[in-house]
């Protein structure tokens, strides 16, 4: 079924690496998945497993030491002409994580907005852009006045969606989305959710949606990938993920959920994932499709084991 | 729940403004807030409501174009609202009060190992030097559930994880043995089997140390895991307080009900969720009446005109709405809160007349 979709973008053995050449530091260790046109794909997993690191190999402020990343089937990865590096640069936008330390602090926000309007084969007024970062700051909940106002003069939630808004000014086709909503409070991220949602179904945008809040995730993605020290584990549709958690680290994360209600959070039992449950000395883990469209992590005696408890839901 | 009856600190009517350009911002308007010994208090409400100039007031930690209006913030027989010098204020940093931010990279110093960072906290705090203070530089690393404390401790803030850093952030308020301990967004950063866990040393250290602790964050699951009481904030004031499951089960100001009616976990996929309509109020002008009026579909007339006082629902539960006036006409909430009251009334955590959960 999905073979019909349009695949948008595609990170094919993906590597990267940090520090010297010679005792690198492997972030990302050998991450494959599609994205199809329109979708939202939800990236979720600890602290410091390469979420962040993938999200910028994808917009190449990240180099990849090793596969291939391509965008509308076409190379992005690695060397690109001056013309093609100007071409994803407007097509791929992100959102950055902090929005503390991701915006620069000495300009102001109307120009922070703007910024990507003055790249080469831009031609604006001043006033026509004006317009557009007005636009922009209002579709994400602030008011058009705020655009002279310096980033240090916001709270968490504003800084943030000035981050929001900079991406959208520029009508990306693709949005690396990364804790675009952490700092929000729940009404504004709803709003927020909503903003994206509708300028999805308007102009066919396509979303990698990473967060640590899974709520959020199951609401808004198509598909999750979990992913844990560098190694994508799972990878499903939303609600199948949901229903049928399989991979060990998946279930202790689904588990760990909190619930916005006193009794059933102080009621909830944690799972603790211990990396050592594995064995894979002699019985090597594979990346394998156990049902349509749902992937795992695990070697031979492990999926027969999720096989069986998939035969025993069903 | 070790609540105690004994006010720690006393906010009274604090106003606080910052001044930008010629223009002045009202961030926080005349709020008032009791804290009592050994609680777990959860501040929520929009952003930019003002939750972290309010926390940043108790310790003199605001910008320097914001200052104290009016208003008093007592603590220990003084008022921490007329202090002006960094001398006073360092008799409570730390001390009385410490505080834990969401990125822990911002209160680590990049260049010094984690040991160092504590032992200088050890050393100013409670006089511990040389040996002694390694000693109990590797207590408090095992005590946060940091494993090898000895090798780590030689290490630096980039070779630990995120959940790691906020684990040696929260040693290091602990080195100070504070009274108060004020954790803005102390998880949203880190994912949710580590955000377990930290929330479950903060819990800890709050029974060993006798902390007070104050909870600023987005996350209602959050709140509902660690609060006992809960304070709502909307456009500079606190429009809401009362204890966790009053607060949860049956809320009564009705931006606590549309924030309650937002949650990802009611949503219909493909379908938009609750929003609230509009912006918030800006700050620079004088607020007039209830200032969640112009976007609350169904504000009363006097919302737009006068300020509606706290009205008590119980001995622990009060709200700044018309809605509580024996005069103003009777308001359904949305259908997802009669479910939450209905809920409440029958586990007999809410009820009429009952305070207690
Ligand atoms: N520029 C860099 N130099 C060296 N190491 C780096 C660099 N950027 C990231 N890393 C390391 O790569 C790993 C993955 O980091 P990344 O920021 O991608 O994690 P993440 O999944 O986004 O985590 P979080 O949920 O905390 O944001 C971490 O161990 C991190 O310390
Ligand atoms: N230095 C400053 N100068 C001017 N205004 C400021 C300054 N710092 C904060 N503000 C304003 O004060 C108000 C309250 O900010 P605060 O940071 O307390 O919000 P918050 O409730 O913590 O929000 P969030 O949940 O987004 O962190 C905001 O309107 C913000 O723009
Ligand atoms: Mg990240
Ligand atoms: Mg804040």
């Amino acid at each position: 079924m999905p073979d019909t979709r349009k695949k948008l973008l595609e990170l094919d053995h993906v590597r990267v690496q940090f520090g010297k050449k010679r005792r690198p530091f492997v972030a990302v260790k050998d991450v494959s998945f599609d994205i199809y046109q329109g979708e939202t794909f939800g990236l979720v997993g600890e602290s410091g497993s390469g979420k962040t690191t993938i999200g910028r190999a994808i917009i190449r402020a990240n180099p990849v030491a090793a596969g291939e990343i391509r965008f509308d089937g076409r190379r992005i990865s690695g060397k690109l002409s001056a013309q093609e590096d100007r071409q994803v640069t407007r097509d791929i936008q992100m959102i950055f994580q902090d929005p503390m330390s991701s915006l620069n602090e000495r300009a102001k926000v109307g120009y922070i907005v703007a910024e990507g309007l003055y790249a080469p084969g831009h031609h604006l007024t001043e006033d026509q852009r004006r317009e557009k970062v007005a636009k922009a700051l209002s579709d994400v909940g602030l008011l058009p006045e705020f655009a002279s106002r310096f980033p240090h003069e916001f709270s968490g939630g504003q800084r943030q969606r000035i981050g929001i808004a900079r991406a959208l000014i520029m009508e990306p086709r693709f949005i690396v989305a990364d804790e675009p909503i952490s700092a929000l409070d729940m009404s504004i991220r709803a709003q927020v959710l909503n903003l994206l949602s509708a300028l999805q179904k308007e102009r066919g945008l396509t979303y990698l949606f990473i967060a640590h809040d899974l709520s959020v995730v199951r609401f808004i993605c198509d598909r999750i990938a979990v992913i844990h020290k560098g190694d994508i584990v799972e990878l499903a549709e939303s609600e199948q993920l949901f229903a049928h958690p399989l991979h060990p680290y998946t279930r202790a994360l689904l588990s760990a959920i909190p619930q916005p209600d006193p009794i059933a959070e102080r009621s909830k039992k944690l799972l603790v994932y211990d990396p050592a449950c594995h064995d894979y000395t002699q019985d090597k883990p594979v990346w394998c499709e156990i049902e349509p469209g749902h992937f795992v992590l695990g070697n031979q005696k492990e999926l027969d084991g999720y096989r069986e408890s998939l035969a025993k839901a069903h | 729940m070790e609540k105690n009856d004994s006010v720690l600190l006393s906010i009274q009517d604090l106003n606080f403004k910052f001044t930008l350009r010629g223009q002045v911002l009202h961030a926080i308007r005349g709020i008032s807030l009791d804290v009592y010994k050994g609680e777990s208090l959860a501040i929520v409400g929009e952003s930019g409501s003002g939750k972290s100039v309010l926390v940043k007031t108790l310790m003199g930690l605001n910008d320097q174009n914001g200052y104290i209006e009016s208003g008093k913030i007592l603590y220990n027989g003084q008022d921490l609202a007329t202090f002006t010098t960094d001398k006073q204020w360092q008799a409570i940093r730390g001390r009385e009060i410490a505080m834990v931010l969401q990125d822990p990279m911002t209160s680590l110093n990049p260049l010094k190992t984690i040991g160092w960072q504590i032992k200088e906290a050890l050393e100013l705090h409670q006089n511990l030097h040389g040996a002694a203070a390694d000693a109990a530089v590797c207590e408090l690393l095992a005590e946060v559930g940091i494993p090898d404390p000895q090798r780590r401790a030689k290490q630096y803030p980039h070779e630990f994880s995120g959940g790691m850093r906020q684990r040696v952030v929260i040693a290091i308020a602990m080195a100070c043995r504070p009274k108060i301990l004020i954790c803005d967004e102390p998880t949203t950063a880190l994912d949710v089997t580590i955000q377990a866990q930290i929330l479950g040393l903060i819990k800890q250290m709050q029974k060993k140390y006798d902390l007070t602790t104050i909870y600023i964050t987005h996350d209602l699951g959050v709140v509902a895991n660690v609060a006992d009481r809960i304070a709502v904030m909307y456009a500079g004031d606190i429009v809401e307080v009362g204890s966790c499951a009053e607060v949860f089960y049956d809320p009564r100001h009705p931006y606590t009900w549309a924030l309650l009616s937002s949650l990802p976990q009611l949503g219909v996929k493909g379908e938009p969720l609750y929003s609230i309509e509009g912006t918030p109020p800006n700050l620079f002008h004088e607020v007039r009446g209830d200032a969640f009026a112009p976007r609350n579909p169904q504000a009363l007339k006097i919302d737009f005109v006068k300020r509606p006082p706290m009205f008590a629902v119980s001995p622990t539960h009060s709200a700044r709405t018309w809605l509580l006036d024996p005069r103003a006409p009777k308001v359904e909430p949305p259908e997802h809160i009669r479910v939450l009251r209905e809920k409440g009334r029958a586990l007999k955590l809410t009820g009429e007349g009952t305070a207690n959960a």
